[in-house]
Formats: C-alpha cells, sequence, structure tokens
C-alpha cells in the first residue's frame, strides 16, 4: 500500500521535474559550460576547453559594474519591503471589498507591457515632462539637471517595477496573520511599534523572505530599466550580458558572466536554506506547517 | 470611589452603528473577587471586557480602577491583562520566551526575567516543555502558557475572555478547577467573560448576567439560580417552567394568590409585594416539583395539581417529565428511585399529582421586552436556548 503511494507520488512529479530539468537545469550547465570554451571569430564556440575567458573577467571594470549591479538591487529590495509592508498591513486589515479592489490597482499595470511601463517613464521624467519642469519651478532641480540615464533614474523604476513583487507575497502573509497577537502584545505592555516589529514582522517572516528573493533575484539581471533610462555610469551586469552577445558577439564571455550572476544567487540561498534553524521552531523555508 | 469598590464602570456605553453592544452600565467589582460576565452571544460581555482592556474606547461613561479613571489610556499603560478565546500565544517564542514577553517589553533585568519566568513555569507546571513552541504543546497547556504570561504582569485584574470555550468537556472541567486554585493562590481580580452559565456558576464569588447590552442582575451564584430579578435571568440559568397570572389576593402578608389562564389558582411567596391585579410571570424550576400517582399529604403553604404525563427522557443524573395540566406542558425533574423497591417508574401517558411549596415558585414583573419575547416562547424551546450552558455545565 505505502509502496503504490510512492510510485504514485513519483508519477505525479515527474512532469514537472522532467520540464525543470530539460528547460532549467540542463541551459544552466549548457550556459556554464560554454563559458570554459573558447570563442571563434564568426560568434560561435570554439573547439576545446579554456578558463581564459574566466580571467579576463578581472577587467578592471566589472568590478565596478558588479559593485553597482549589486547596491541597485539591494536598495530595490530594502525600498520595496519598506513600501510593502504597512500596504500589506493595511490590505490585510480593511473590509474585503475595498481590498478586492486595491490588489486589482495593484496587478492592473501587469496587463500593460513591461516595456511600455518603462517607456513612460521616460515620458515622465523627460527633461520637458511636467515632474522636471515642477521640480525646476520649485527650485528643487537646476534647469540644466537631468531625472534621466542616472543611476538614481534607474533605481526609481526599478522600485517601481518591483514593488508588486514584494507587495503580493507579504500581503499573502498578512492576511494569514492573527491579529489578535497585536492585541495581545499591546495588552501584555508593548508599545504600537512595539507589537509591530516584535510580533507582526515575525508572523510575516515568511512572507517578507519570499519578497526579498522575489525582488532580489530579478533586480539583479535587470537589463530593460538601466538600458532606457539609465545612461553610461549606471550600466548593470545584464547590460554587459547583452553587449558581449550582442555587440562583441563573444557567447562564452556572455556566459561567465552569466554563470557569476547565477551563482552569485544561489549560493546565499543554499546557504540559508541548509541553515540550521532553532530546534522545533517553525521552519522559515518550509512550507506553511500546521 | 464608593468604599471597598476596586474596578467600576460607571454608565458605560458603546454603539457599533446602530447597535448598542453595551447601553449604560454600571458596575462595581470589588479587590480580589472572582467575578463573572454571564449572557448569550451578543449580549455586550465582550465588549464591555475590551472596554476595560483599552481595545475599545466606550461612547459614555467612565471605567475606574482602583480610584484610577482608565478610559482614555491606551491598552499598554493599563494594569490589567487578558488572557484571549484563542490564547494568542505568539507563534515565533517558545513557551519560556511566551511567559517572558512582557517583563522583557519592560526591558527588565534579564537575571529578575528569568526567575519571575521560573516562578511562572513551576506554578503551571510547565518547567520540561519551557523550550517548546506552541504549536507543540496541547491546548490545556497553551491555556495555561496564556495564564502565565498575564499573570507574571501582576495585573490589578485579570481579564478572562471565555478561555474555556476552546476546550473538551473533560479539559474544561480540569482547567476549571486549575483556574479556581490560581485564583485562590494568587488573589488578584478575576474578571470571567462566559456564555457557559455551569462555569460561571462554579467559578464566581457573584455574577452580572447581561442581556442585549444591558445588566439583568449582579449577585452570588445562589442568588441568581434561586431569587432571578427578571424572566430572562429565570430562563438563562438554569431550566423554568413560566406560567403567565394576575396577582388575585394577598394571603398573610408575604405569600400572594395567583390566577393563571388554563391552570389552577396557585400559592406564590411574593417577597416583591407585588399588588393585587399585576400582571406577572410565575417561575418554577423543573426540580422543585414532586410527582407521584397517589395525591400527597400535603401542608397548607403546598399547591397540588393533577396533570398527565406526556413523555419520560432519562436522562441519567435525573429524569425528565414532560407533564400537561391545563394548557401549560410543564418540565419536571427528578432523581429517579428505580432501586427502591416499592416504587415503580411513572411512564408515559400515567395521570400524575404534580405539587410544590409556595416558597419554590418566583413571582416577576412582567415589564421589558426581552421578557416578553422569551416567555412566549413554548416551554420546548425555552428548555433549547438553555441546552448550550446545560450541556457543558
Amino acid at each position: 500500500m505505502k509502496n503504490r503511494r510512492s510510485v504514485l507520488e513519483i508519477l505525479v512529479t515527474l512532469p514537472s521535474a522532467l520540464w525543470l530539468a530539460i528547460f532549467f537545469l540542463v541551459p544552466t550547465v549548457v550556459v556554464m559550460a560554454i563559458a570554459f570554451k573558447p570563442t571563434n571569430p564568426y560568434g560561435g564556440v570554439g573547439t576545446g576547453w579554456t578558463v581564459a575567458t574566466w580571467l579576463s573577467l578581472g577587467n578592471p571594470s566589472y568590478p565596478a559594474i558588479l559593485w553597482r549591479t549589486l547596491w541597485l538591487s539591494l536598495l530595490t529590495t530594502a525600498a520595496s519591503i519598506v513600501f510593502a509592508v504597512p500596504v500589506g498591513y493595511y490590505l490585510a486589515r480593511i473590509r474585503k471589498r475595498w481590498r478586492q479592489f486595491l490588489l486589482l490597482l495593484i496587478i492592473v499595470p501587469f496587463w500593460t507591457s513591461f516595456l511600455i511601463r518603462i517607456f513612460a517613464w521616460k515620458v515622465l521624467l523627460h527633461p520637458d515632462g511636467f515632474i522636471k519642469k515642477g521640480l525646476v519651478f520649485l527650485h528643487l532641480a537646476g534647469d540644466g539637471a537631468s531625472l534621466l540615464y542616472n543611476p538614481w533614474a534607474v533605481l526609481l523604476v526599478m522600485i517601481y517595477s518591483y514593488v508588486p513583487f514584494a507587495v503580493l507575497p507579504i500581503y499573502a502573509a498578512a492576511e494569514r496573520f492573527d491579529f489578535q497577537l497585536i492585541e495581545a502584545a499591546r495588552d501584555l505592555g508593548a508599545k504600537q511599534w512595539q507589537s509591530f516589529l516584535k510580533v507582526f514582522l515575525p508572523g510575516i517572516r515568511r512572507g517578507l523572505l519570499t519578497a526579498v528573493l522575489m525582488v532580489f533575484i530579478p533586480a539583479l539581471g535587470s537589463y530593460l530599466i538601466p538600458d532606457l533610462v539609465g545612461g553610461p555610469d549606471s550600466e548593470m551586469i545584464g547590460n554587459k550580458i547583452a553587449q558581449r552577445v550582442f555587440v562583441d558577439r563573444n557567447l562564452p564571455h556572455a556566459s561567465a558572466l552569466s554563470s557569476l550572476l547565477t551563482l552569485a544567487v544561489l549560493l546565499p540561498m543554499t546557504v540559508v536554506l541548509f541553515l540550521p534553524g532553532r530546534r522545533g521552531r517553525p521552519d522559515l523555508m518550509a512550507g506553511e506547517g500546521k | 470611589m464608593a468604599n471597598g469598590e476596586f474596578l467600576e464602570f460607571e454608565d458605560v456605553s458603546k454603539y457599533f452603528g446602530r447597535i448598542r453592544a453595551v447601553d449604560g452600565v454600571s458596575l462595581s467589582v470589588r479587590k480580589g473577587e472572582f467575578f463573572s460576565l454571564l449572557g448569550p452571544s451578543g449580549c455586550g460581555k465582550t465588549t464591555l471586557l475590551r472596554i476595560l482592556a483599552g481595545f475599545e474606547r466606550p461612547d459614555t461613561g467612565r471605567v475606574l480602577l482602583n480610584g484610577r479613571d482608565i478610559t482614555a489610556l491606551p491598552p499598554h499603560e493599563r494594569k490589567v491583562n487578558t488572557i484571549f478565546q484563542s490564547y494568542a500565544l505568539f507563534p515565533h517564542l517558545t513557551v519560556r520566551e511566551n511567559i517572558a514577553f512582557g517583563l522583557r517589553i519592560e526591558k527588565r533585568p534579564k537575571k529578575e526575567i528569568a526567575e519571575e519566568v521560573e516562578r511562572m513555569l513551576v506554578l503551571i507546571q510547565m518547567e520540561d516543555q519551557a523550550e517548546k513552541y506552541p504549536d507543540k504543546i496541547s491546548g490545556g497547556q497553551k491555556q495555561r502558557v496564556a495564564i502565565a504570561r498575564a499573570l507574571i504582569k501582576k495585573p490589578q485584574v485579570l481579564l478572562l475572555d471565555e478561555p474555556l470555550a476552546a476546550l473538551d468537556l473533560k479539559l474544561r472541567q480540569r482547567m476549571l478547577m486549575e483556574l479556581d486554585l490560581i485564583h485562590d493562590e494568587v488573589g488578584i481580580t478575576f474578571l470571567y467573560v462566559t456564555h457557559d452559565q455551569g462555569e460561571a456558576m462554579s467559578l464566581s464569588d457573584r455574577i452580572a448576567v447581561m442581556n442585549g447590552g444591558i445588566i439583568e442582575q449582579v449577585g452570588t451564584p445562589g442568588e441568581i439560580y434561586e431569587a432571578p430579578r427578571s424572566s430572562f435571568v429565570a430562563a438563562f440559568i438554569g431550566d423554568t417552567n413560566f406560567f403567565e397570572g394576575r396577582v388575585a389576593e394577598v394571603v398573610g402578608g408575604e405569600y400572594s394568590r395567583l390566577v393563571i389562564d388554563g391552570f389552577p389558582e396557585v400559592l406564590c411567596f411574593n417577597d416583591k409585594h407585588i399588588s393585587v391585579g399585576n400582571p406577572v410571570y410565575l417561575s418554577i424550576r423543573p426540580e422543585k416539583f414532586h410527582i407521584s400517582r397517589e395525591k400527597p399529604e400535603t401542608g397548607n403553604r403546598h399547591n397540588v395539581v393533577q396533570a398527565r404525563v406526556e413523555d419520560v427522557i432519562y436522562q441519567g443524573l435525573m429524569t425528565r417529565y414532560w407533564v400537561r395540566s391545563g394548557e401549560y406542558r410543564i418540565s419536571v425533574a427528578r432523581q429517579h428511585s428505580r432501586f427502591l423497591l416499592d416504587e415503580t417508574p411513572i411512564r408515559w401517558d400515567e395521570d400524575v399529582w404534580i405539587s410544590w411549596h409556595a416558597d419554590d415558585g418566583y413571582m416577576l414583573e412582567r415589564y421589558s421586552e426581552s421578557d416578553e419575547k422569551l416567555v412566549s416562547l413554548p416551554p420546548e424551546n425555552i428548555g433549547e436556548v438553555n441546552g448550550e450552558g446545560n450541556g457543558a455545565a
């Protein structure tokens, strides 16, 4: 009986396991393998194996770009979480009809193409746009200053793009949160902010972790946003990978950069996954539990 | 502040939209008392508790604790602590950390916190469970942790919001005894909210019976059961039979003769001195009746009425007889005596005599709307209204 159940389980999980293996695992391995191949003059991959590409990553332009990618992504993540926590809190507390309406507002932008939404920002931040003119009128910006084509424009549009990915998991966690726990904390002498920090945030920590991953990982791989609203001083690693593929036609080099990015995400996640939690504590990465 | 009054509600009202959850309640609780708010769901008892805890602000009135007006204080500044119905233990903290929460918020010295927590763990007998998380302990244990977490703050009043409702019957009975012991041990004032008359009766020094946002009666469990002030109280606490009548004659000062439509005249104790001609309800508890085949020999303060048995329900502890006399269907509860040799059990459709002492009937003036509603229900339904409370008693 038990045996039959495990056979069934394997049969049920097999399609998704195969899907992940064929379309996710194999391509990742192929990309990593190409990084160890020499390049050839036609933009393809040569024969034999080499580590020359990896060594060339020491090129002084990369650390700066890597650093920028990292801090832009970290700031985007931090800002998205700071913005999303109160939003998730109030979404979970307000009446159901309002909640559904507001959730719809959060989801509506996804019905428009990502590309078009970024172009909309280009219009908004345009030197002749009303934001710029308003800032100049208020003497908050000089006439010659540019709101576009700098790292801050990239950060702004990245936060705009990724906030929904933080709001949704945090709202989902807040909605399951038992708000009587806040009353219990208040009852035991906690001020409002103390009950928020010591009870609400730990209570939604799974949602917070999901939100961090959902924002940080795609932010690291951003390519379109710095390409459209960023300037030469706001390139991210995604732009470099694209340049290596489309401009330099150097697949091994692009592969090495991609592998670097993948490893940068995978390593910390693996550590978190296998970090021994406190004994008996409801596990952070485990499913819903009880 | 009146002498000896420790906790006072003065004309407290709370409205939710057009619903009056609490309607001009004034109430005094003494220091060290085990005081219960008893009533059906929606009667305002939980709202009153939440007003005291600081989770609701009353629309009118004041709350005084130890002579100090605490109406406007936020929850964290009140020396009262709550045991929530769902316990509300923090799931991310161990039993020990849950209990320590209130003292850590106060930033008390670590050593002192550790000692206090240890003392509480001993009190609730959970020293060996201290490192477990709430989802790994049983319902009764959660209950005890919730109590310890509140008591460690040394509140002036401990508020308990239906703390036993989530437990099964056996556990409830054990926790009932434990609560009683803890109250004796710590000696602080307990304010206990429940819809279960059995819990309220067995634990409380005094009970306030609430209905529709108002307090119907405050008294000791004995007073509430034996001398209900309104027909709501009579019907809500235990079972009772209602008869609708009119005072016909005052007999010897303390007693009155009642005329009841569709029922013989009866003699009833009239300590409220309700005057002749006034409409009244007569309430007689099922266990106050005697039932017999032969017409009983009785004194002149007894009422004796002939009836026919319509139903006999064996309930273990006792047997309930539904008997008809005139237009009334009457509930009679007797402990059975099936092992007495000379008595054959009374059966369905037999003619019997029921009798009761005039002191065992209670006259209640017909005045409030809730009375009208309750009494207009047929007796069977009143039994059902009480069913919930009785089952748990």
